[in-house]
């Protein structure tokens, strides 16, 4: 198929898919490295429905970061298939259809703070003053007001991540891929990030894949979290998690959230286990 | 007389102040004098040494009475001496380069005037073509395979073989001054400028060219949105180099011309008629000119890269 073609009816593919954003049947990636083969995702199968908040959990090196790249059209799986919105990934990319928040914040030192905002924006080519009300719309979600002219050196690395995050936010992809992103933040930062994020998301309706080691995160955020494990890398159970849309940060003490914590851990341990 | 010097500093009991020696040795002027100093020493003892088989010979022959203070005396006062004395040079330039109107063939600023047109125009062929050769061989695989060992091979030529031939060819198709000069300083400085943008332009990590591929952003955005700003510091490291050797071109190619102007004329003719010291004005102020050009180079990376805010990179902090 031409890239002109899709690119011309994006919205029509993504509804033609039954609403799937993500769907992969029997997904593996092996890495070939020089101490031989790395098993980093095997027979992934996984859908991810218009409008849900997946949370990936497991171990360090179980394959989350992969997953994610697969999505994004960053790394090519050795089997299996895998579609975003209908199309292939490479499609989707070439689309626009997500936006990435990487481990790493990623932000480009020779461009100040507002500057790495509107980046995407420029490259999509928004008119100046689109990109000038975005950046400023962004950056004060991720409490970054005031902090326009500074270089990336300038801003602790809790505040650069809240740069590439209001970075991906700011062209208002359907899809948000985040890795960790909340990561380096200290506990009351990321409480108030997390609220955003979730009023955000009700609002908004966007699809949200998100890489998180926190339990109470993944369970507080989600809609459905995906636990996996590793060496190699597959999904050991999908958990639903449906707490009241309203939630506050006070629904972490509720039972319904403790339960499904529980859950998610005992799902964690077993993962472990298997390792030895 | 025991007078204490009243000593501001000491007015305040708890801070002491380091030492004059060592203050004046943390900044730049202390080294760089006392460097400056030992040349000095190291050249005048080295004048006496050269100088003195030719002056004591002299003696002998003419049954002169002879001492030591005598022989560096003479030493350093020779008309054609194997090595000049400091002063002696800076004699030569003062006369030269102040001395004389700035058109006459004799003033050195006439001289260096002539050499620096070459370099710069020769440097800003060099680095242009070294960019675009850089740009050329970061996007094009095939040229990757095919340019680099060229450009690495260019560079094993010695430029002294190949220059006279150079000025011939291109004066056979008409080209005479400045431009063939030039090209010399081209050939030599635009090797740095390509190796250096290379690697520029491959310094982005992968996440930030992810980044870009996530946008699904053009080959030409990737360039001016990322590459390119990432191999600015990179560029200024290779101008000061590229600089530099620019002026060496230049001078290289002044002495096939038959020696009309230039510093390089100015050496050969020192060198036709053992005028050892206008040799050494010649190549003192191609060295302060050296010197000169890349400082130059240097205020114009501070001000970019402080104006990018990329300070702690090119050691502009
Ligand atoms: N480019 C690569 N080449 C070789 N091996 C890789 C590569 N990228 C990842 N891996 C391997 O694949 C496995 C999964 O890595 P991945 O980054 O997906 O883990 P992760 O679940 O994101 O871990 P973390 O929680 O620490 O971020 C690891 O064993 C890693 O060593
Ligand atoms: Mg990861």
């Amino acid at each position: 198929m031409q890239n002109v073609a899709v690119k011309a009816e994006p919205a029509a593919a993504n509804r033609s898919a039954g609403n799937s954003v993500v769907e992969t049947e029997q997904l593996s990636l092996t890495f070939q490295t020089a101490d031989g083969p790395v098993y980093a995702l095997s027979n992934v199968n996984l859908t991810i429905e218009q409008g849900e908040f997946v949370s990936f959990i497991g171990p360090s090196g179980c394959g989350k970061t992969t997953l994610m790249r697969v999505i994004a059209d960053l790394e090519q799986p050795t089997q299996g298939s895998i579609t975003v919105n209908g199309v292939t990934p490479q499609e989707a990319r070439l689309n626009r259809a997500y936006g990435y928040v990487f481990q790493a914040p990623a932000l480009y030192p020779w461009r100040q703070v507002d500057r790495n905002v509107t980046l995407p924006l420029e490259i999509m080519g928004l008119s100046k003053e689109e990109q000038a009300q975005r950046a400023a719309q962004y950056l004060d979600l991720v409490n970054l007001k005031g902090f326009e002219k500074k270089f990336p050196w300038q801003l602790s690395g809790g505040m650069q991540q809240r740069v590439s995050i209001a970075r991906a936010l700011s062209f208002e992809p359907d899809l948000l891929l985040m890795d960790e992103p909340f990561g380096a933040l200290d506990e009351i930062t990321r409480d108030h990030l997390n609220e955003q994020l979730l009023r955000l998301w009700e609002k908004t309706q966007k699809t949200v894949v998100f890489v998180t080691h926190s339990i109470p995160e993944a369970v507080f955020l989600s809609s459905k979290i995906v636990v996996m494990s590793p060496r190699p890398g597959r999904i050991i159970d999908v958990i639903d998690c449906n707490l009241p849309a309203d939630r506050t940060l006070d629904a972490r003490e509720t039972p319904e959230f403790l339960e499904i914590a529980h859950r998610v851990r005992e799902g964690l341990r077993a993962g472990h286990s298997y390792d030895d | 007389m025991t007078t204490e010097v009243a000593d501001p500093a000491s007015s305040a009991p708890t801070v002491r102040q380091p030492g004059l020696l060592s203050r004046v040795m943390s900044g730049k002027t202390g080294p760089v004098a006392v460097m400056l100093l030992l040349i000095l020493v190291i050249w005048y003892a080295g004048a006496v040494y050269l100088n003195a088989p030719r002056l004591i010979d002299g003696y002998e022959r003419n049954d002169t009475e002879w001492n030591f203070s005598q022989l560096t005396d003479d030493a350093w006062a020779m008309e054609r001496p194997i090595l000049p004395a400091p002063h002696q040079v800076l004699i030569e330039m003062n006369d030269t380069i102040f001395g004389k109107k700035i058109t006459s063939k004799r003033s050195l600023v006439y001289h260096s005037w002539v050499t620096i047109s070459s370099t710069l125009l020769g440097f800003a062929m060099g680095t242009a073509l070294g960019m675009l050769l850089a740009v050329g061989i970061v996007h094009v695989k095939a040229l990757d395979k095919s340019l680099m060992p060229w450009v690495i091979a260019s560079q094993t030529i010695p430029i002294l073989a190949i220059a006279p031939m150079i000025i011939v060819v291109l004066g056979a198709i008409g080209l005479t001054g400045l431009v063939p000069k030039s090209i010399i300083s081209m050939y030599l400085c635009f090797f740095p400028v390509t190796i250096g943008m290379v690697k520029g332009l491959r310094s982005p990590d992968p996440l930030q060219l992810d980044l870009m591929r996530t946008y699904s952003s053009s080959t030409s955005q990737v360039f001016w949105k990322l590459r390119w700003p990432s191999s600015v510091p990179f560029l200024f490291a290779s101008l000061k180099v590229a600089i530099a050797i620019s002026l060496v071109g230049a001078i290289v190619g002044e002495l096939p011309t038959g020696a009309q102007a230039g510093i390089g004329a100015r050496l050969l003719v020192g060198s036709y008629y053992g005028q050892t010291i206008q040799i050494w004005s010649a190549l003192v102020t191609a060295s302060i000119l050296a010197g000169l050009l890349v400082a130059l180079v240097g205020v114009a990376e501070k001000f970019v890269l402080r104006h990018m805010g990329v300070i702690h990179a090119g050691g502009a902090r």
